[in-house]
């Protein structure tokens, strides 16, 4: 032990809180990660928890983690691995190994690394840091239990609901690790308990006795400080992809002057959005939980049909189902947001992991020649951007939008600047109203030049209609199997998909203009190819990033921004589905591909590994 | 009376030439849906008519309202969609036995179960037409068909047992060959606020010539089926001397007059009694018994698509935020300056 303290200033640091899936760490990740925004800090969260909703107590598959990683400057991933892990027990320690930093410091409740929690871990000796290997890490080892139960005593609690206020006892000691102040954390924890003033006390107590622990033995392991940032100017929220694809749905409606409607089944990992959507009725949106997949994508078409903004959210796997229902609103011409949070695949696959596997089903996993918008989100709070172009491009297109998000930002959070709603895009859907030709209006008759059909709503007296799944004639709209007829329907609607290119952004390159090495990437690998990025810069080596928010159709200048460079590598996570794609788009485009198919999210050091062999090759 | 009706069936007739085989029933039921909807008066354009996929479901392009005839089975999901963003409008799914009951059998029961006013018409006609003569989901178990060349060895869901099954408030059963009745109970079904499920027993001329010919012909009709109405003593027969009665736990037909049985025995339909136990009973009376035809069920229940609307308006009495931008400045935020 040394004798004084050793304050280090540090850009970023990540910090892991784990611990069993009843212990609160993902409310200990939250409000830390809160309050570190609030003081200034750029930041990023990601929850890892397991499948099982409570395996047993003290197992390894009952391991709920939350890492934060804060910084003083532009924060993009939660961060490869921990400079600082809170081990409610030995299973998260455990399990945590892999992510940890070799000179970590780790933080651990003593009273529940007795003999019977470790076998529970399935430790074989009775040192378990030895046991795994951690030489380097300095352990913080606190009686938290004992601690807890003693500082409660005049509070009237029972045992059990003492002990559940030890995860504030340890955050406590985190914010006086990184000289967090704690009044934030107070009032978010009176906030959350309100209607329990007792439980908010003793959470209060906790917080502040953990706290003051950290300081009573504060000569024993190095402090953090983490400079703030002045970020820029602006209300802020934590918000995750979840939430902001949410909040970008219904912006994008407000903008339509329509009726946001949500069909949707449960399913890991995009429930949130119908968690979210259900609670929003104070600002007119409609859900309904259907009875399967399929009802989910076929409600949401049926109140396209009948004039709303209409959206389903899934996963891979109901994507799959909601196929043919896809297919629908393609023939019939009517807008539709279908969002997939991506995951572990194929079939259940890996349910709580991420993954870029739906790529090509998004595009291509249809019967007949079935175009569709694509787009994918690149981080969480873009996921609010993403969502709005999607009812934008649906509603002034008419045609169904896949957004592709998934795992990793579906549940990540970061700071997110409330947008300026006033300054976004106008959504203009092509109701009828704006048919302004000579001949009589017909349900298929289109812009000339967009190739736009124009919207006509069940009640308008006028304008009745049939739509459906048949086959129509191009000028008639009544049913046709004319080959003719077929084939200029069938490069109608291709033509039409093909031409949003035009109302686009284009996609941007960041870095060298004059890289050796051009990164491209999709969605939501955005931060970690980012960083990958700026490391090589530091290490002034010549990089760029290319990273793709519209996919189908690509922007305009996606042929040229690929061919300017001598070598790019495309990187996702998937068996090259981007970069095949891309390769079918662009003649004679031949990239480098980097893949990693973990369910986890890319590791910086290892894409600045592979990108500097690529570039040194 | 016609002429006081602000609606002629022919306002609801589209111009399509209709493609049904010559002879087929369905030509009948869609007359009937043009009459009944004149006599109920809602406008061709606040009425949406959605289909699945089978020869019933090309119905919607012979409507000359806004119509959608969608993908197999599905016709209900879209339909519940249609009315829950738009309760205003008059919705209907035309559909039939395989597209109901075996493709799209869950989304049935769901719509049935939620209440979501739609007037659902089953064209039964216990065959697959359209792909040209396969047994269906009430196909009889026995029945001979182009996939069950030995007769199937299932037995058939009975749709009014189904409907009630699932919570259902209305069920009806109507005949292709009686337009008069069929055209007064899909104007019932329509004026009945809820989910109602009108099942219409039609032929199939080419694969299924005669499947309910025990049921439908003039010469067997009297006998074999009792029109069921409300308020209305359960009677039947050639000479309206038959009767249902209740004997014990079961329904039982009588001839009124004889083994010590009169009038008052004879039971008076109550479509609107809430529990379903004889509703049940009745709709599935076969064999000695006659085949209930009628409104057999007419209940009163919240609907869906109002109950979606009533709480969006409840829960924004309570609470201020009406855009986006209200909302997320009333959560946790902080600011920057």
């Amino acid at each position: 032990m040394t004798e004084q303290t050793k304050v280090t200033t540090l850009e970023k640091v990540v910090v892991r809180f784990s611990g069993d899936s009843g212990d609160g760490m993902q409310l200990t990740g939250t409000i830390f990660s809160n309050l570190s925004a609030i003081f200034g800090n750029e930041i990023s969260t990601f929850p890892d928890y397991p499948a099982e909703v409570r395996a047993p107590q003290g197992t390894l598959s009952g391991v709920s983690g939350f890492q934060v990683h804060l910084g003083s400057r532009k924060i993009f991933t939660p961060g490869d691995k921990a400079d600082v892990l809170v081990a409610m027990n030995p299973a998260a320690l455990k399990v945590n190994v892999k992510h940890l930093k070799q000179n970590a410091i780790v933080l651990i409740d003593t009273d529940s690394f007795k003999k019977s929690d470790l076998e529970k871990a399935l430790f074989t000796t009775d040192d378990p840091f030895t046991e795994l290997g951690l030489t380097g890490v300095q352990v913080v080892a606190a009686p938290i239990s004992t601690m807890v139960k003693d500082g409660l005593a005049d509070f009237g609690l029972d045992n059990k609901s003492a002990l559940r206020c030890k995860n504030m006892f340890a955050l406590g000691l985190v914010c006086w690790l990184f000289e967090r102040p704690l009044e934030e954390a107070m009032h978010m924890l009176q906030t959350k308990f309100a209607k329990k003033p007792v439980i908010a006390q003793a959470n209060i107590k906790a917080l502040t006795d953990g706290y003051n622990y950290g300081h009573n033995i504060h000569a024993s392991v190095s402090t953090y400080r983490i400079e703030s940032k002045k970020a820029a100017p602006g209300i802020y929220m934590d918000v995750n992809g979840n939430k902001a694809t949410s909040y970008g749905l219904i912006a994008a409606a407000e903008k339509a002057g329509l009726q946001l409607f949500l069909g949707s089944y449960p399913i890991t990992p995009a429930t949130d959005i119908l968690h979210e959507l259900s609670k929003r009725k104070d600002l007119n949106v409609i859900t309904v939980q259907a009875e399967d997949e399929i009802a989910g994508v076929c409600t949401a078409i049926g109140a396209s049909f009948a004039g709303c903004l209409a959206a389903t959210s899934t996963s891979g796997p109901g994507l799959a189902l909601k196929s043919e229902a896809i297919g629908l609103a393609v023939i019939a011409e009517l807008p539709l947001v279908v969002i997939d949070v991506q995951r572990g695949g194929p079939s259940t696959g890996m349910p709580t992991k991420s993954e870029q596997t739906d790529l090509l089903q998004a595009l291509y996993g249809r019967n007949g020649e079935c175009p569709a918008v694509v787009l994918a989100a690149a981080t969480p709070t873009d996921c609010f951007d993403a969502a709005y172009w999607a009812g934008k491009l649906a509603v002034e297109h008419m045609t169904p939008v896949i957004l592709l998000t998934d795992a990793f930002i579906a549940n990540g959070s970061s700071a997110w600047r409330l947008p300026d709603l006033e300054n976004y895009p106008e959504i203009k859907p092509n109701r009828v109203s704006n048919y302004k030709e000579d001949k009589v209006w017909k349900p298929y008759r289109r812009d000339k030049e967009t190739f736009v059909r124009y919207w006509a709503i069940p009640g308008m007296e006028g304008y009745m209609h049939r739509l459906g799944g048949l086959e129509k004639d191009y000028d008639t709209s009544a049913i046709s199997t004319d080959p003719a007829n077929h084939q200029k329907m069938v490069k109608t609607r291709q033509a039409k998909i093909d031409k949003i290119a035009d109302f686009i952004p284009e996609v941007e390159v960041i870095g060298d203009e004059d890289a050796d090495l051009l990164i491209v990437g999709w969605g939501g690998t955005y931060g970690h190819l980012y960083e990958a990025m700026e490391i090589m810069h530091e290490q002034n080596k010549k990089v760029a990033l290319a990273h793709f928010r519209f996919i189908n159709p690509l922007p305009k200048n996606t042929a040229a921004v690929l061919s300017k460079y001598k070598k790019v590598v495309v990187a996702e996570q998937n068996n090259g589905q981007f970069a095949n794609y891309l390769r079918s788009k662009v003649d004679g485009f031949t990239p480098y591909k980097f893949d990693r198919i973990k369910g986890q999210p890319f590791i910086v050091a290892r894409l600045v590994e592979e990108f500097t062999k690529i570039l040194e090759a | 009376m016609a002429e006081e009706l602000k609606y002629q069936p022919k306002d609801y007739k589209s111009d399509q030439y209709v493609r049904w085989c010559p002879g087929c029933g369905d030509h009948a039921v869609l007359n009937c849906l043009h009459k009944a909807m004149a006599e109920v008066g809602v406008a061709p354009h606040n009425m949406a008519v959605i289909s699945g996929i089978g020869c019933s479901s090309r119905l919607p392009y012979y409507m000359n309202t806004y119509g959608f005839h969608t993908i197999h089975g599905r016709g209900a999901a879209i339909a519940t969609g249609v009315k829950t963003a738009r309760p205003d409008l008059s919705v209907w799914l035309i559909t039939g036995d395989g597209d109901c009951l075996a493709i799209g059998g869950n989304h049935f029961i769901h719509a049935v179960r939620r209440n979501v006013d739609l007037n659902i018409v089953l064209f039964n006609n216990k065959i697959y037409g359209l792909t040209k003569g396969q047994y269906s989901p009430t196909s009889d178990r026995g029945f001979v068909s182009k996939s069950s060349p030995y007769g199937t060895v299932e037995d058939p869901f009975i749709p009014a047992e189904l409907t009630l099954g699932a919570r259902g408030n209305f069920f009806a059963r109507a005949i292709d060959v009686d337009l008069k009745n069929t055209t007064d109970i899909l104007a019932a079904s329509a004026r009945h606020k809820g989910a109602s499920v009108t099942e219409v027993l039609v032929n199939c001329v080419i694969f299924n010539n005669g499947i309910h010919k025990q049921i439908t012909d003039k010469e067997f009709r009297a006998e074999r089926t009792i029109f069921l109405r409300h308020g209305e003593k359960m009677i039947y027969g050639a000479n309206n001397d038959k009767g249902i009665v209740l004997d014990g736990l079961k329904l039982k037909s009588v001839t009124i007059g004889k083994d010590g049985y009169t009038l008052d025995d004879v039971l008076v339909h109550d479509a609107h009694c809430k529990d379903n136990t004889l509703h049940l009973m009745l709709a599935m009376m076969s064999g000695e018994m006659p085949v209930a035809l009628g409104i057999i069920r007419d209940v009163d229940a919240p609907t869906y698509d109002e109950a979606v609307h009533e709480q969006i308006k409840e829960v924004q009495a309570k609470m201020p935020s009406r855009t986006l931008k209200e909302f997320l400045m009333s959560g946790e935020t902080w600011e920057i300056k």
